[in-house]
């Protein structure tokens, strides 16, 4: 009772810091010394629409880098966790109803598309490798959740998501060719607003969608498969 | 957007992560610790966008042949979008170790868990099952008073 | 009072709501949907925050992904019917 009592009251005063230290923040008025800078150079020095885009793959690129790694790992830790190749879905696991297997086949396509676009104008619009990864990854589930019966293999996965990791670790390499630093982007800004713009960041918002999409999907289906195989 | 409003956002910002750690030190369910995490994980988010916002200014994005004006912050926006990839890795990880030691222990509850746990070291020892269930496992291991059935 | 802030007060309180819920529903597949519920709500916090691209993140890995994620793991831990829940209480009764 007393170590419930105990954690309540640090959950308090965890709060309680947290609004101090946020209380004295000029809420509404950032500083932005980092961010001025960013906005002030980046369209001209960068090229992307999507000024969020150029931080996170022209600014932070190593970081996002590791961003990759940690969901690489993580992916590989649930597959570790949750047990190797003896997931083959049961032969009696039953299809889901008509209606599932109906919107299944209507929208697998449809999220291929919207996947695709969100993925080549990320540095248009809202959106980039990320988000459309995960519209890849749940088109490429929805059909298991339909027939549990078909399942894609996981060797495709992993060559999918070896090849787009490999792509987006030459595209930095290149850069060094060009006595640029780690993952600089190539090739010239372009012009503004444009779909083949901003140098080598759709290249590499291609490759973080595709290897993204394909870890979530190997992810999502190793939790669906298990659950059949027990 | 007034002033109060972001007063109100503020509030809502903390509310969720005092939640959020609430629930991770006061819940015994490890289903339950993964929500909590996932709350106090989206408030934290809410908090970093907020920090880089400006009333009156526009979202991150160009248009082109449209005047640029005043902007937010996109430093803070960048390291959201990482940090929400990140923390849907980690609760995939959480929620596979959750089933691991349910299948292991067949049971959610923190305490059962630890308790079995302890059995399953005591019997490797071949130590004798102990009284208490709250003195650690290496006290009882080393012949401590309380370890004496 | 402009329709932003009307949004505003709307959503945290929606939000708010939903974390309790998160926190004390007894049923566990609710809260993984009211977990859910939550990262859609502060989705919409952050299109009003000029974050659309936090706001699609969060819609789509946050919400759709992890609740996903939530439901498939609760069918693999046995939450997935209430009946079930009442019958093998995995200790749920005496948490929170």
């Amino acid at each position: 009772m007393l170590t419930r009592y105990g954690a309540l009251i640090f959950a308090a005063g965890f709060a309680f810091f947290l609004f101090v230290l946020f209380a004295g923040q000029p809420l509404g008025a950032p500083p932005m010394t980092v961010g001025r800078a960013v906005l002030d150079q980046a369209p001209a020095a960068v090229g992307a629409a999507n000024i969020v885009t150029s931080v996170v793959l022209a600014y932070r690129g190593i970081d996002t880098m590791g961003e990759l790694a940690i969901l690489f790992a993580a992916s590989t830790a649930v597959g570790l966790v949750l047990g190797r190749g003896r997931g083959h879905a049961a032969p009696t696991a039953e299809p889901g109803g008509f209606i599932l297997q109906a919107g299944v086949d209507l929208l697998f396509p449809l999220l291929l598309v919207v996947g695709f676009y969100i993925i080549l104008h990320g540095h248009l619009t809202p959106g980039g490798g990320f988000q459309g990864g995960v519209v890849l990854a749940a088109a490429f589930v929805l059909p298991v959740l339909a027939r549990p019966a078909e399942q894609p293999s996981h060797g495709a996965m992993a060559w999918v998501e070896g090849l787009a990791g490999t792509a987006f670790i030459v595209t930095g390499l290149a850069a060094l060719a060009f006595d640029r630093a780690f993952l600089a982007p190539l090739l010239g800004a372009g012009q503004l607003g444009a779909l083949v713009s901003a140098g080598t960041l759709p290249i590499l918002y291609l490759a973080v969608g595709l290897k993204v999409g394909a870890e979530l999907a190997s992810l999502l289906l190793r939790f669906t498969e298990e659950e059949a195989a027990r | 957007m007034s002033q109060s409003s972001l007063s109100i956002l503020l509030l809502g910002a903390l509310g969720l992560v005092g939640i959020g750690v609430g629930g991770l030190v006061l819940s015994r369910n490890l289903y339950r610790l993964v929500l909590a995490l996932a709350v106090a994980e989206t408030g934290g988010n809410l908090l970093l966008v907020l920090a880089g916002f400006r009333p009156g200014a526009a979202a991150p994005i160009i248009e082109p042949g449209r005047a640029v004006a005043a902007m937010v912050d996109p430093v803070p926006q960048a390291m959201v979008l990482t940090s929400i990839v990140i923390g849907v890795g980690v609760q995939a990880f959480a929620l596979g170790l959750a089933i691991r030691a349910r299948a292991a222990y067949g049971s959610l509850d923190m305490d059962e868990l630890r308790g079995r746990m302890e059995a399953d070291i005591d019997a490797e020892a071949g130590a004798p099952p102990a009284a208490s269930q709250h003195a650690p496992a290496i006290a009882r291991l080393a012949g401590q008073p309380e370890a004496k059935p | 009072m402009t329709w932003t802030d009307l949004v505003v007060q709307v959503m945290t309180v929606l939000v708010l709501a939903a974390a309790f819920a998160a926190m004390f529903l007894r049923n566990l597949l609710g809260a993984a949907a009211a977990t859910a519920l939550v990262s859609l709500g502060v989705s919409v916090l952050f299109v009003v925050l000029r974050a659309p691209d936090v706001a699609l993140t969060e819609a789509a890995v946050g919400a759709g992904l992890g609740g996903l994620l939530l439901a498939l793991a609760a069918k693999r831990l046995g939450l997935w019917r209430i009946e079930v829940q009442e019958k093998t209480d995995d200790g749920e009764g005496k948490s929170c």
